[in-house]
C-alpha cells in the first residue's frame, strides 16, 4: 500500500466485554459508517482469578453465541474481519476452546464457512521456568524474582500478546480470530495498525475503546463505540445516535484501572499521551484526538499465572437483635472465639489447627474489618457471613456443619433464652470451592512477538 | 485543615490489576487541586497507616488538566485471597475521605 492510498480505518468496537449485549442497531449504525472490522476483547482479570484458574467464562454461553452471532451476521453481510481477543474471560487455552466451540456452533447455524484463526497464548510451566532460569523473566512491583514454586502453584498461565500475532493472522488472510489473553488496546490497536494507521494514534484509540462504550457521557445509551484511525490521530463516536463522547469523557478514560494515565506499557513499546488533545468535532457526539506517541522498546509480555488454593464454606445469617447491635465489634470477637472452639472440638487431631474462620459482619465493618470509630451509631440489623477455610471442600463443610447451631444461636447476652439468627437458605451452608488467586506479575522478553503465540486454523 | 471530602467533587478507587489499587481524587477547583495536591495528608505514610501498603511503591502522579491527583498503591493482600472483602478495591478510597489536609504552611 501507497502511503498516498492510505484513509482512515474505521473499526467497530461493539460492547466492553464480548457477551455484555451486543446492539445490532449499533452494528448497523456502524457498518453503514464504512466499518472496516469489528474488535473487542472478551475479558480481563478484573473480575478475579478463578476464570484463568478453572478456564471458565464470566458470561455466560447464551450471551457470549447471542453477541457473536450479531456479529458473524455482520461479518457475513458486509465481509469485514471480527476480532475477538482474550476469548472466555481468562484468554486461557480452555477460554479460547470454549469460544471456539460457541463459534462454530454460530457459523454452522447461519450456514457461512469464515476463515478462523486461533491464537494460544498459554504456556506450559516447563517452558516458563526453562524462559526464567535463562533470566528472561522479570518481576514488576511489589513481586519479587520468580521461583519455581511459584509457577509450579499456578493452573493455567498466559501470555499477554500485543498486536503482532493478530496482524500475522490478518495477513494470511482471517476472516475471524479468537485472541488468547491480549492486552486490551492491541486487540482493538491490530486491524488499524495493519492498514497503515499510526502506531502512537492506534494504540491511543485502543485504549480509549477498550471498553466500549463507556468513554461516552452516558455509558447506559448504549453498547459500543466507532474508532476512525489515521496516521496521526483519531475519532471516536459512540455507536448509539442519542449518546456523545466529549473530550472529558474520553481523556477521562485513560485514568480507568491504570495507575498512570499518560504513559502505558504494552508489548514491544510504550504508548506516551503527555501530548495528546482531545477535541470536539462540529458534530457534537465525536472526539478528534491527536498527539499519542508509540516509542518501540524491547518486546516484553506480561504473565499472568492462577492457582486454586484452600477450599471455603459460607454461611450467613441476619441480625435484628438489640442485644446483639448494641455492641457489634464486641459481639463480633465472641462469636468468632466460640465458632473456633467448636471448629477444633469437632475436627480430628491434627486437623484441628489447620483452618481459618472469618467472620463478615454487614451492616457494620464488614467492607474493611476495621475498628469503628467511638460513636458510631447502632445499626438496624446486620447481615453476618461466616467464612470457614480449609484445605478440601469436605472439611471446610465439616467446619461449616459443626459451627451451624452456634452460628444460630450464640447469644449476645448470657443467661438469657437463646436467641435464633435469621438464615435466609436451607441447607445454611454453602460449599463456594477453591479461594483463586494470581500467582504472577511478572513480564517476559521475547526475540520474536509470535515466539510464545501458537496459531491455529479452523475452516468451517 | 480540612477533610479530603471537602475539596473534592469525586473519589473512586479502583484496582489496577491483581495487586495495585488506583485512586482518582478529583479537586473541586483548581485552587484546591494546587492548595492540597502536594500536602501531606495525601503521602505514602498515609497509604501505609491506612491500607498497610509499602510506602516507598506508593505512586503519585497529578493531574492538572482534571484538578486531579491519581494515587497507586501495592495491596496488602493480592486480588481474591482467603480473606478478601473488597474484590474490586471499589470501596477503599472511603477510608481515605476523612483524612485531614494541610495546604502549604501559611494558608490555612
Amino acid at each position: 500500500m501507497t502511503a498516498d492510498a492510505f484513509s482512515p480505518v474505521k473499526i467497530i468496537v461493539p460492547c466492553g466485554s464480548l457477551g455484555s449485549g451486543v446492539r445490532e442497531e449499533e452494528i448497523e449504525y456502524g457498518l453503514a459508517k464504512g466499518a472496516m472490522a469489528i474488535a473487542s476483547d472478551a475479558g480481563s482479570t478484573d473480575s478475579g482469578a478463578a476464570y484463568l484458574a478453572t478456564g471458565k467464562s464470566k458470561n455466560s454461553r447464551g450471551a457470549v453465541k447471542r453477541d457473536l452471532t450479531i456479529l458473524m451476521k455482520a461479518h457475513a453481510k458486509a465481509g469485514i474481519p471480527v476480532i475477538v481477543g482474550t476469548s472466555g474471560q481468562a484468554g486461557g487455552d480452555l477460554n479460547v476452546n470454549w469460544t471456539r466451540d460457541i463459534l462454530l456452533e454460530v457459523v454452522k447455524e447461519l450456514g457461512i464457512s469464515p476463515r478462523i484463526a486461533l491464537l494460544y497464548s498459554e504456556q506450559n510451566k516447563a517452558e516458563v521456568k526453562a524462559l526464567n532460569a535463562g533470566g528472561r523473566i522479570k518481576p514488576l512491583p511489589p513481586l519479587g524474582a520468580l521461583e519455581d514454586e511459584t509457577v509450579e502453584s499456578c493452573d493455567h498461565i498466559v501470555a499477554l500478546m500485543g498486536v503482532e500475532p493478530y496482524i500475522a493472522a490478518l495477513e494470511q488472510g482471517a476472516d475471524v480470530i479468537l485472541g488468547g489473553r491480549s492486552t486490551d488496546p492491541a486487540v482493538l490497536a491490530s486491524f488499524p495498525i495493519w492498514k497503515g494507521a499510526g502506531w502512537g494514534a492506534a494504540w491511543h484509540a485502543g485504549k480509549i475503546g477498550e471498553c466500549g462504550v463507556q468513554c461516552s457521557v452516558n455509558p447506559t445509551l448504549g453498547s459500543g463505540v466507532l474508532l476512525t484511525v489515521g496516521r496521526d490521530g483519531f475519532e471516536v463516536e459512540p455507536l448509539s445516535e442519542r449518546n456523545t463522547c466529549t473530550p472529558y469523557s474520553v481523556s477521562a478514560h485513560m485514568l480507568y484501572e491504570n495507575t498512570n494515565p499518560y504513559l502505558l506499557n504494552e508489548p514491544g513499546g510504550q504508548l506516551d499521551v503527555n501530548n495528546a488533545r482531545y477535541e470536539q468535532e462540529e458534530d457534537g457526539r465525536s472526539v478528534r484526538v491527536t498527539g499519542a506517541a508509540w516509542n518501540p522498546g524491547t518486546y516484553t509480555m506480561k504473565l499472568e499465572g492462577a492457582g486454586g488454593g484452600r477450599y471455603q464454606t459460607i454461611m450467613l445469617v441476619g441480625i435484628q437483635d438489640p442485644d446483639v447491635l448494641q455492641d457489634v465489634s464486641g459481639f463480633h470477637d465472641r462469636f468468632l472465639d466460640v465458632l473456633y472452639a467448636r471448629a477444633r472440638q469437632t475436627l480430628p487431631p491434627g486437623e484441628d489447627d489447620d483452618f481459618h474462620i472469618s467472620l463478615r459482619m454487614y451492616g457494620w465493618n464488614a467492607v474493611d474489618g476495621a475498628d469503628v470509630p467511638e460513636g458510631t451509631p447502632n445499626p438496624r440489623e446486620i447481615g453476618v457471613l461466616f467464612v470457614a477455610t480449609a484445605k478440601t471442600q469436605e472439611l471446610a463443610n465439616s467446619i461449616a456443619h459443626a459451627c451451624n447451631p452456634y452460628f444460630f444461636h450464640y447469644p449476645a447476652v448470657m443467661n438469657k433464652e437463646l436467641p435464633s439468627y435469621g438464615f435466609p437458605f436451607t441447607p445454611a451452608d454453602i460449599p463456594r470451592g477453591q479461594v483463586y488467586e494470581f500467582k504472577l506479575n511478572h513480564v517476559v522478553e521475547v526475540e520474536d512477538p509470535l515466539q510464545l503465540v501458537r496459531t491455529v486454523w479452523v475452516n468451517s | 485543615m480540612t477533610k479530603l471530602r471537602n475539596v473534592c467533587r469525586h473519589i473512586r478507587s479502583k484496582q489496577a490489576g491483581p495487586f495495585w489499587v488506583t485512586m482518582d481524587i478529583w479537586f473541586d477547583s483548581a485552587e484546591n487541586f494546587q492548595r492540597y495536591k502536594d500536602s501531606p495528608g495525601l503521602g505514602p505514610e498515609v497509604f501505609e497507616k491506612l491500607f498497610g501498603t509499602d510506602p516507598d511503591l506508593v505512586r503519585k502522579i497529578p493531574v492538572p488538566d482534571f484538578d486531579l491527583v491519581k494515587i497507586s498503591y501495592p495491596r496488602a493482600n493480592p486480588q481474591g485471597g482467603m480473606v478478601e472483602r473488597d474484590m474490586h478495591s471499589g470501596q477503599q478510597y472511603v477510608r481515605l475521605l476523612d483524612v485531614e489536609l494541610e495546604g502549604p504552611s501559611g494558608i490555612d
